[in-house]
This record gives C-alpha cells, structure tokens and sequence, in this order.
C-alpha cells in the first residue's frame, strides 16, 4: 500500500486560499457575471434552514432548563422564551449527585486521555514523518493497515478483560490512545515543515527530541489543536464503551448519565441529586440542564478550534 | 547503505518514541484479532480463550442456514446503508457546491462554523434532542397540540426508524462532510473556469464540465470509504434507540453481535458473525478500491 504523498494536495490548497480575497464581503471574479437573483436567494434558503435546524433545538433545549416551573407547566413542555430565568436545575444538578459525580469523571478521562493521547500521537507521527530511517516502512504500514479493519466488539471486549481493564477508566483511554488517521494527519503536517530547519538544528548540535520540541511543535500548533480537539471530543462523547467495559453505576460518565436519565427517560429525583432544593425544579428542566452541561464543554472550545479546519489541514491526510 | 549498526545509533531517538503508539496499536488492534478464534470455539467465559473446546464451523450455522433473525439484521444493515448511501452521501456535495458558491466570506464561515457543529456532539445528545423534539411530549407535538391539530407520534415507530436515523445522520454530519469537498472545490483551476465562460458555458455546463470532474477523485474516495463501511451502519446510534422499537426493525449486524453475545452469551455465533463481518468489510474496501482503479480513479491508495 503506497502512500501517496499527502504533501502534493495541501500546499495547493494552502496557495488557493492565499489568492481568494482577504476581505469579509469577498469579491467576483469578473468572469461570473453577475448571478441570478433566483440562484441567490435558493441558495439564502438552504443556508439559513440549515443554520436553523441546528440552531432551534439548542436554544430550546437552553431556555427550557433556565424557565422557572410555572413557565415549564403552561407551556407543557418545551419553552421558547423565559421571563423570569432561573438556575435552579442548574444548582440542583450541580449540588453533588450522580450528576455531578458523573461530570467529573468525564472532565477527568477527556483531560488524561487527550494528554496521553497527543503525546503518543504527536512521538508516532514524528518518527513516521522522517522516510528513511530504521523500520519506518513497517511501522507506518502497521500504522495504515489498522484504517483498513475494526477489531469487532467481542474479541476487544475479551481483550480488554483478558489485560484485567474491565471496570477500569483506563478501559476508556488505552483502545483508542492512538486513531491512525489522525497519525496520518500529524504526520503530512510535520513532512510539510521544511526540512532545512530541521538539518540545520542537527547541525546545530540538537537531538531528535530537541528538534521536535523546539522546531518541529511550535511550528505545529495549528494542527496539534486540532488533532487535540478531535481526541477530547472522542473521550467526552465516549458512550458505548464505557457501557461495555464500566460495570458500576457509581463509575459512569456523563454520556452514560444522559443516557439514561434523559433517552431512556429515567425519573430523576432528590436521592439521585442529592439535593438540598426543597423544590426540585420540573423534571424536563433538570434533564435539558444535563444536555446543556454536556454539550457545554465542546461549544466552549469549539470557536477557538474550528479557525483551523479551514487551513487545508485535512485535504493532505485524504489519501493516506 | 549505511550499517544496521550506524542506523540504530541514529534512529533509536525516533523507534523510541513510535513506542508508546505502536505498543497500543498492537495491543489494541492486532491483538484483538486473536480473539476471533473464539468463532470455533463453543466459548466458556470461566474457561477462557485458551481452555474452551473446539467446535469448527458450528458457530457459523446461523449464518450458513440463512436463521431468521439474523437475516433480519443482515437486511436491515443492508437496507440503511443503501439508504444513505442515495440520500446522504450526495448532500455534503450539494451543500459544499452552495457554500463555494458564496461569495461573502464572513457569511460563508459563519454558515460553515454553525452547521459543523452538530458532528461533535456524542449520539447520546443527538438522539436526546432528536426525542426532545420529535417525541410525543417534544416540542413539535407540544406546538400541534396548542394549535389544536393532529399530533404525530414519530418515536417508536418500526416503520419510521429507518427514516429517523437517516434524518440523524443527516442532521449530525452533513455539514462536517463538507469539508473535505470544499477543499477540492478549491483547487478548481480559475482558468479553466474563465475559458469555459469564454466559450459560452452556462452555469451548469461549467457544473457538469468543469467542477464536478475536479472533484470527482474526492467523491470515488469517499464512496469507497463508504461502501467498504456498509456493514457498520451507526451501532452507537441505533444501540440507544433500538428498545423503542424492537429488535424488528432496529436490529443490524453490530447490534446482532453485541446483543447475542455480550448481553446473550451466545459468545460462538457472535464472533462468528462478528468475524464473517469483518472480512466481508475489508473484502468491500478491496474490491471497491479496485473497480476505482478499473475506472480509471485513484482511488484509496495506488495500485
């Protein structure tokens, strides 16, 4: 299985994002003409369907679990707007119940994973990024062949039993410590860093570990975040693994949580909040407070990342 | 050629650190496949991988006799991958052709960094939201019911749940898919694009002439990758809500395995149906990857 090479597709990428137009309103190229006003506006009407089909159910599912109980009663269910707002679901679930409980276990497997994660990926597709050198035509083909096939649930759950992970965090964080494709990813990038920096480092007297550290990483930052947000994201979202490896309740993860106190609508009161609100607030607040708290993390990140994608940083990693 | 000698004192910085990544693809990937061998075995959990007697190709029954319910799952995974396949995979393209054709390039990104989005929420908050609003108590019968119409129940519905997913995965990754079109949109030679308005093409004749053949590469690509994958359809997806509606019409071969074996303890004949999957996987990818080749495309990786 040949490569071929990622580095051909992304500088011409890189090149036709330099000659578009800086500016916001962008300009035509004269040779378009100018476009139909029928074209424009189908074309307004797709986007903006679109944007609103991902839109409504966030704003739904945020102004329900801040509308105070009368609001949540009259409407009978969802509300599209809150006069009189109110934390309450937010305190209730945030007072140190499952919930709670649940959220720092998932804060917790994201930040560990996706530092373990980055590490061994970032030593990987460094050593995979310099052709040449002892066996780097195996690794990288063992690297590539596992895109090709999935283990299957059952020979990774006895896997995963026989190393004695079951009922362990770390069975969420060791199966999927490396994804290949984002090797792959990593790897196009640091080939495209020209490699006189990095002789001339040599040169200089410095390690392959120097050299990464301080030539190749800085140059990188642009990639490795992305790459970081692909892996926290995969920890967060994790749900079915932690349903087949985790067996006690009390060790769940919020998606687990969600899972089953908001899918499978599960009651949830006081002794599963452990909450001291003499009141508990309607019981589609409280669950719309779990979503929003789970989604969250991901929307707070995601505007400083989502600059990146743009960059033409895929296109080299399609053809791996 | 330098010595093996000489090598391994330069490189040993570099094979030290694809360590820690090999160890886990190993352990992870390679490893794991020894674990098929439990497809001829009539496995015993307490008697483990290495004790549990040989029974050949009995496990494969099932699948060889044609028993119903796995054909169920069989037809079922069939059915939604050709599904999506027709109706999801051609909207990235048509949705990436509508943004390149934007010209404003703040309302272009803003566009994008909104309908990127829902590709990074878990399944288990798609489909919370999909019950949210869908549901007999979500936000669409609530409005019917204040209006005074007919409501719909949506949820839970065999006859609907093919279409419910499907509408799922269109929702969650449609615009993510995006991407990677709009990066071959780019490299569109603005050349070619002039001389075919010289020669007086229409829009659509430049559509037909001139883009999509510059983006041809990337759409067989991506529909190798797609059919090499038509026996995974989803299994995060429909696990969560395949209570609603039975194992009818929600059961798929993913499903199929972890229901018989790890919740079952049918262990045999979920790893058989499990290995048949995998190889029948792989076989796609190959043979799709080939027709590409016979087609005159790239396709996943030269020949």
């Amino acid at each position: 299985m040949t490569s071929r090479p990622a580095a051909a597709a992304a500088p011409v990428a890189r090149r036709a994002a330099r000659t578009r137009p800086r500016s916001g309103r962008g300009e035509r190229p004269v040779w378009m003409g100018e476009p139909s006003k029928l074209g424009v506006g189908a074309r307004g009407l797709v986007l903006g369907l679109g944007c609103l089909a991902v839109l409504v159910p966030f704003w739904a599912v945020l102004v329900t679990s801040i509308a105070s109980p009368e609001e949540v009663n009259k409407a009978g269910g969802f509300v599209l707007w809150s006069n009189e707002p109110t934390l309450d679901a937010y305190r209730a679930v945030l007072s140190g119940g499952i919930v709670t409980r649940a959220l720092l276990v998932s804060a917790g497997i994201t930040v560990v994973g996706t530092a373990l994660s980055l590490v061994a990926t970032i030593a990987l597709a460094y050593a995979l990024s310099r052709p040449g050198s002892l066996l780097h035509k195996p690794v990288l083909l063992m690297t590539l062949f596992t895109l090709l096939f999935n283990p299957g649930i059952i020979p990774m759950y006895l896997t995963v039993k026989q190393l004695g992970l079951l009922d362990s965090y770390w069975a969420l964080i060791l199966p999927v410590l490396v994804n290949a494709f984002n090797v792959i990813v990593m790897r196009a990038f640091f080939q495209e860093i020209p490699r006189e920096l990095r002789e001339s480092a040599h040169i200089d007297g410095a390690g392959e570990l120097r050299i990464l550290l301080r030539i190749v990483l800085p140059l990188s930052k642009a990639v490795v975040s992305v790459i970081g947000l692909f892996y926290a994201v995969a920890y967060w979202n994790a749900f079915f693994s932690a349903m087949l490896y985790l067996q006690s309740p009390e060790k769940w993860p919020l998606q687990l949580v969600l899972r089953t106190y908001v899918v499978n609508n599960t009651p949830i009161g006081a002794d599963q909040l452990s909450s001291s609100l003499e009141n508990l607030p309607p019981q589609i607040s409280v669950q719309m407070a779990i979503l929003v708290i789970s989604v969250l993390p991901i929307l707070l990140i995601y505007p400083f990342i989502q600059k990146h994608f743009a960059k033409g940083l895929m296109v080299g990693a399609v053809k791996g | 050629m330098r010595s093996l000698r000489d090598r391994w004192r330069r490189d040993r910085v570099l094979l030290l650190l694809a360590l820690p990544g090999v160890t886990a693809l190993l352990l992870f990937h390679y490893l794991p496949l020894g674990g098929h061998i439990i497809a001829f075995q009539d496995f015993q959990p307490f008697l483990g991988v290495w004790h549990s007697p040989y029974v050949g190709f009995d496990n494969f029954e099932p699948v060889f006799t044609g028993d119903p319910v796995f054909l169920n799952a069989l037809v079922n995974t069939v059915i939604i991958t050709l599904i999506q396949v027709i109706f999801v995979f051609p909207l990235p393209i048509c949705l990436a052709l509508i943004l390149n054709a934007t010209i404003s390039e703040r309302l272009k990104r803003l566009a994008q960094s909104i309908l990127y989005m829902p590709h990074f929420l878990s399944w288990v908050i798609v489909v919370a939201l999909f019950q949210q609003m869908f549901g007999n108590g979500g936000m669409l019968n609530a409005w019917l019911r204040s209006a005074d119409l007919a409501t719909f129940q949506i949820i839970g519905v065999p006859e609907l749940f093919k279409l419910m997913i499907t509408s799922q995965v269109i929702w969650k990754d449609t615009g993510w898919s995006t991407i990677i079109f709009l990066a071959a949109l780019s490299r569109v030679d603005p050349a070619q694009m002039e001389a075919a308005v010289v020669d007086g093409a229409s829009a659509a004749r430049r559509l037909w002439h001139v883009t999509l053949p510059a983006i041809r590469p990337v759409i067989v690509l991506l529909l190798i990758l797609r059919l090499g994958d038509s026996l995974s359809v989803g299994f995060e997806q429909i696990i969560l809500q395949q209570a609603q509606v039975g194992a009818g019409a929600g059961e798929v071969l993913d499903t199929y395995v972890y229901n018989h074996g790890i919740v079952g303890g049918d262990w045999g004949t979920a790893a058989a149906v499990g290995l048949i999957k995998g190889i029948v996987g792989v076989a796609l990818v190959l043979g799709a990857n080939r027709l590409a080749h016979a087609l005159g495309e790239q396709g996943v990786y030269a020949k």
